[in-house]
Formats: structure tokens, sequence, C-alpha cells
């Protein structure tokens, strides 16, 4: 496990440096220069552009200029962000709270959904509940998180008038910020849910079918034992690998959620440092999403690990 | 047959000490007669005719082959016939809701919203039709060469694959978006007089090739296996070319995968695209597609919720009927489910 590990660890390392270049040739190629930002201004006289092309490194070839982004990253300097002239760092760390909140949430609401439909709805395979929660599954997993949510606000902002549909940051007290986060952590958390329950669904399916199962009830036993203490256990494995990958989509999804509810968190950071090209930004959001991919999948294989005695990496 | 078994040597040794004493004697391979009499009883089933007879007793997948067709054809004839414009913009009739005139209403601009719809449309359809395309091209191609040749070429197809998997799909999406289409756009409008055909371009290939990882290890899993059968073999020892080997004797055997993983790329291409132009990242504003008329549409929720419904409803209803085409064809495709 340990040589695993450290294998593991170099093979990570590089896939994230190769990330690094694709994402960095991406934005240095692109026309109209954007990773000049300021240095592009109409605004300042020519001289002085050169001037700032110069001590900002803008002239050297792009390797040169990548590998002095890339000595700064390792540093742990995220350089500053174009727009909003602080430091990525801070402008970043400002924004994470609120996403970790409610795509949190979301997160967790979504796992406490999923598990017990999906394994009631897979003990009782074809009973009602098992139809309706498989339909209810299939609907959520086809539906959009844009529509979901523009849904929701037509019914309970629009409508009915009982939810507030842009997320205020200044809002303080518990009641009203339960209110404003309802439906951005429904939506997310029912698109997962509906995702999560067909995993659910389908690996106790497989598991209850096996014959350590059948033995559990032969011998007498509970039910309720056979289905949480034996079947669930082992049902849930690979679930739970299942889950850990979808931690870094909690912030794909984000995306889209935080720019209909206009939440400002990471999403909204994105897309607003897309649209102003805002660079360093636009950067440190993608290669920090990236990391993010390519630690669950070592955290999700080792999970595997301890969880599943059967699987042993070498 | 036999000549070539027996005459054309075969290319690589280790095959014919395998493949030899299999070739069966002519004693040994005269089945027992009333078998044969048995297969005969009933009529022939094609592996087609197979799926297609369990893909139609599952309901909810015709209802999804039947309305997602209605789709194709109410988008791509239907808008052609629709009397309105896409840009007809009538001030009078701004942002009314249902009538006569205007059977799904009007927008800001008093512009029909189902003629856009049925126009844009065609857009989404197509994008998702050829991104899903072009990622199971990409990916069948990788996998296929991955899993068949094997060794070094195995490794680096399958690190590339990694590589793209851990690449943060939705931001670099919208970044690529963002930074080319304008490029795009004018060398198309230079070169072709269209731009829009060069923003749809940009947009097939990046979806594409941002999601053919999947697909890609799913046919290397499958050739993997398939090819250490014995009718692979059997294909090798009568001579025929790894290209064959591969096109002709491997790539009919394991297409069920593909096409359930096709069929499902489709929709997924087709959210794609619409939250691409539902952040103003997609086709131009003067393009109405589903994704860009919710665009349009969001700031505008109080005063005509219509704008916002029908064409998020159409999305839903085409990504809907894609799923249960291809959940169908994953139950009629599956060998161990036909009776």
């Amino acid at each position: 496990m340990g040589r695993y590990l450290i294998r593991r660890g170099i093979i990570s390392v590089f896939t994230l440096i190769a990330i690094s270049m694709v994402i960095y040739s991406i934005l240095a190629l692109a026309p109209g220069d954007p990773l000049s930002g300021f240095a592009n201004n109409p605004n300042v006289p020519p001289e002085l552009r050169a001037r700032i092309r110069h001590t900002m490194g803008l002239d050297d070839p792009i390797p040169v200029q990548y590998a002095r982004w890339a000595s700064a990253y390792a540093r742990g300097d995220w350089l500053q962000s174009y727009s909003a002239k602080i430091p990525v760092r801070d402008y970043v760390m400002g924004r994470l709270p609120v996403t970790l909140k409610i795509s949190g949430t979301a997160f967790l609401l979504s796992v406490l959904i999923a598990i017990p439909i999906g394994v009631l709805s897979s003990i009782k395979q074809y009973s009602i509940f098992d139809q309706v929660a498989t339909t209810f599954a299939f609907l959520g997993f086809s539906v959009p998180t844009f529509f979901s949510g523009i849904l929701l606000i037509l019914i309970f902002s629009v409508y009915l008038g009982w939810l507030p549909f842009v997320y205020d940051s200044q809002v303080t007290g518990f009641w009203p910020n339960v209110k404003q986060s309802i439906m951005p952590i429904t939506v997310l958390g029912l698109a997962g849910a509906a995702q999560l329950t067909r995993f659910v669904r389908a690996s106790m399916l497989e598991t209850i079918s096996q014959d350590y199962v059948r033995t559990a009830r032969a011998k007498g036993l509970r039910e309720q034992s056979v289905v949480v203490l034996h079947a669930m256990r082992n049902a849930l494995i690979p679930v739970v690998t299942v889950m850990a990958l979808q931690v870094p989509e909690v912030f794909g999804g984000a995306i889209v959620t935080e720019q209909i509810f206009r939440i400002p968190g990471i999403g909204r950071a994105l897309i607003d440092g897309i649209y102003s090209k805002d660079v360093p930004v636009v950067m440190a959001i993608t290669f920090g999403i990236a990391v993010l991919v390519v630690l669950f999948n070592v955290i999700a294989d080792i999970l595997y690990a301890i969880l599943d005695p059967r699987i042993r990496y070498s | 047959m036999t000549d070539l078994e027996l005459g054309a040597p075969p290319k690589s040794a280790p095959a014919v000490q395998l493949v030899v004493p299999e070739v069966p004697g002519t004693a040994e391979s005269a089945a027992p007669p009333h078998e044969v009499a048995d297969l005969r009883v009933k009529p022939q089933r094609s592996l087609w005719g197979n799926a297609w007879r369990q893909f139609r007793r599952h309901k909810l997948a015709m209802a999804g082959t039947i309305l997602f067709f209605f789709m194709l054809i109410a988008t791509f004839v239907g808008s052609p016939l629709y009397p309105q414009q896409i840009d007809d913009i009538d001030f009078s009739a701004s942002g009314s809701g249902i009538s006569l005139a205007h059977p799904f209403g009007t927008d800001s601009l008093g512009r029909d919203i189902l003629a856009r719809i049925l126009w844009g449309g065609r857009i989404s359809l197509a994008v998702g039709i050829v991104a899903a395309l072009v990622a199971i091209v990409v990916g069948t191609a990788i996998g296929a060469t991955a899993g068949f040749i094997g060794g070094k070429s195995d490794t680096l197809l399958m690190r590339l694959t990694d590589l793209f998997i851990s690449l943060p799909q939705v931001p670099l999406l919208l970044v690529i978006s963002f930074l080319y289409r304008q490029a795009f756009y004018d060398f198309f409008q230079r070169s072709m007089g269209s731009g829009v055909v060069g923003i749809f371009l940009l947009i097939v290939v990046v979806i594409g090739l941002l999601s053919w990882m999947p697909t890609a290890r799913l046919v290397r899993a499958s050739f993997l296996e398939t090819k250490e059968k014995e009718f692979i073999e059997a294909a090798e020892a009568i001579g025929a070319s790894r290209f064959s080997q591969m096109f002709r004797h491997i790539l009919p055997n394991v297409m069920s995968p593909i096409i359930v993983a096709a069929t499902l790329g489709v929709g997924a291409a087709i959210i794609t695209e619409s939250v691409l132009s539902f952040l103003g990242l997609g086709f131009p504003s003067d393009v109405p597609t589903w994704g860009s008329m919710l665009y349009d549409a969001k700031d505008r929720f109080e005063i005509a919720p219509h704008e916002a419904l029908f064409p998020g409803t159409m999305i839903f209803l085409t990504v809907l009927s894609i799923n249960y085409i291809g959940d169908g064809l994953r139950d009629a495709l599956d060998p161990r489910k036909t009776q």
C-alpha cells in the first residue's frame, strides 16, 4: 500500500503538471493576448504598455512564461487579480465559504436522500415504491440544473413569493439565510441524489442476489439485519468511492446554480473572471478544480482498498 | 476455405500452434443430426431483430423514440414551414403570452418564441448529435487501438485518457469557448460566409474532445476481452489482416455498449451546449438555441415566465426522451436479458 501510494502520488504530480500545461497553453495561444491583462488596456500609452509587458515578462517565449508561472504557483503565490486588484489567493478564499456552504449542504442532502431511497427501492424491487423512486431518479437525472432552478424560481419566488431568488451575502440572521439557501441547495441536492440513488440501487441489487446474503437469510437472521449488516455494508463500498469522485463535481455544478441564483461563490467568480478576462483568477479556479479531481481520484482508490479487503494494491 | 487455412501461411507462428489442433477433423465436426434439426424448428433471428423485439417491449423507450423523432421532424421540417420568422421584431407584441398568432408567446422584442424554438432546436439537436459522434469516433479509435495493440501504445493511450479525465471539463469548456469563439466566427465568416458554422464546429469539437474518455475505456475493455476469443484466433488463422480483425471481427461484437454510450452522449452534449449558451458563452445572441433563449429570458422571470418555460421544457423533454432511448437500448442490446 505504501509503495502504491508513492507511485500514485508521483503519477498525480505529473498529471497535474500536464494539466497545468494544457490550461496554460489554451490561455497563452488564445487570440487577443488574454494573458497580458491590463497591459493591453488601450488607455495606457503605448510606451508604458511596452514597459509593463516587459516587466511582466510577456515578451518572453511561452515556455519561459509558463515556467515562471509554475514556480510562482509552487511557492503558493497565485498572482494578482486583474480586476479585483487583490491577490488571487485572497479573492478565491473569500469566495470559497459560500460555495462550500451551499454545495456542501447539497452534497450531504443528496447522500441522505439517495442511500435510504436506493436501498429501500432495491429490497422492494418492482414495487410501487421502487417504480416511483426510479422514475423520479430518472427525471431528476435528465433535468438540467438550469431548468430545475428556473422552475423553482418561477414557482416559489414569482408565483408564491415565498423565497427570494437573488442570494444576498450581506443578509444576517439564521432564518433569512436559510430561506435564500433553500432553492440552490434543493436544485444541486436533488440532481446529485438522482444520480446517486440509481447507483445505490444498482449496487444493492447486485449484492442482494449474492450467495452469502441468502445464507444470512437461511440461517434465520432478521430481514433488517440481513439488509443493513450484511448487504448494505458491502453494497455501499462502490457507492463511497463514487461519492468521493463526485466531490469535485460539486464545484463544477456550482457554476450553473451560482449563476442562476447569483450566489457570490467560486463558480460565479469563474464566470466573472472569464468575462473580464481576469486570467489569474480563471487559472486559479480551473487548476484548483483539477487538483481536486486528481486528489479525490486517489482518495477514492484508497477508500476502496480500506473498505474492501479483497482489493489490495501493490 | 480449407484451402486458405491449409495453404496460406498464417502470419505469426504461435497462432498456428494454437489453431491447428483445434481445426476440427471432418469426422468430429459433424454434429449429431438431431441438434441441427432442433435449430430449424424456430425461425431464424438476427441480433438486431432480437434487439428490436426487446426494445419495443420497453414502453418508455418507445415513447422516447417517438418523441425524439417528433422533435427532429418538428425542428428540421417544421421550422422552414412555420410562417413566422425568428427575427420579426414587433414591439407592440413584446413579451405577450400564449395567443393564436404566437402559440408560445413572444419575447422582449416581440419575436415569436415558437419560431425561435423550432429554428434553434435544429442547432441544439445538431450540436448534440455531432458532438456525441465526435466523442464516439475518438473514443472508439483510441479504445480500440489501445485494447487491440496493447503494450506501449496501450499504456500511452490510457495515460492520455487519464489526463483528459482529470481535466476540469466544464471550466475548460467555458474558457475555450469564450476565448476562441470570436476568432472562429471571424475566420469562418471570411472563408465560408457563415460565422455561425465556425462557432458550431468549435463547440462540437470541444465538447467531443472533452467527453470521449468513458467510451475509450469501455471500448478498450471490450476489445481486451473479445480479442482473446476463439473466433478471432480463427480469423487470424485464415489470414485476416490486423485491420480487418479490428474492424470486421471485433468491432461489431463490441457495438452494443458503444451505441448506448453514443445515445446517452447526445443528451449530455445537448445539456452541455445549453449550459454554455445559458451562461452567455455559446452561440452569439442573434442565434437562438434553446440555451441562449434561456439566457435572454433569465432576467425577465417576473414579467415573462413563458420565455424561459418553453425552451427549458424542450431541453428537458429532449434529454429525457434520449435517456429513455438509451435505457431501452441498454436492455435490448444486453444478450443476458434477451429471451
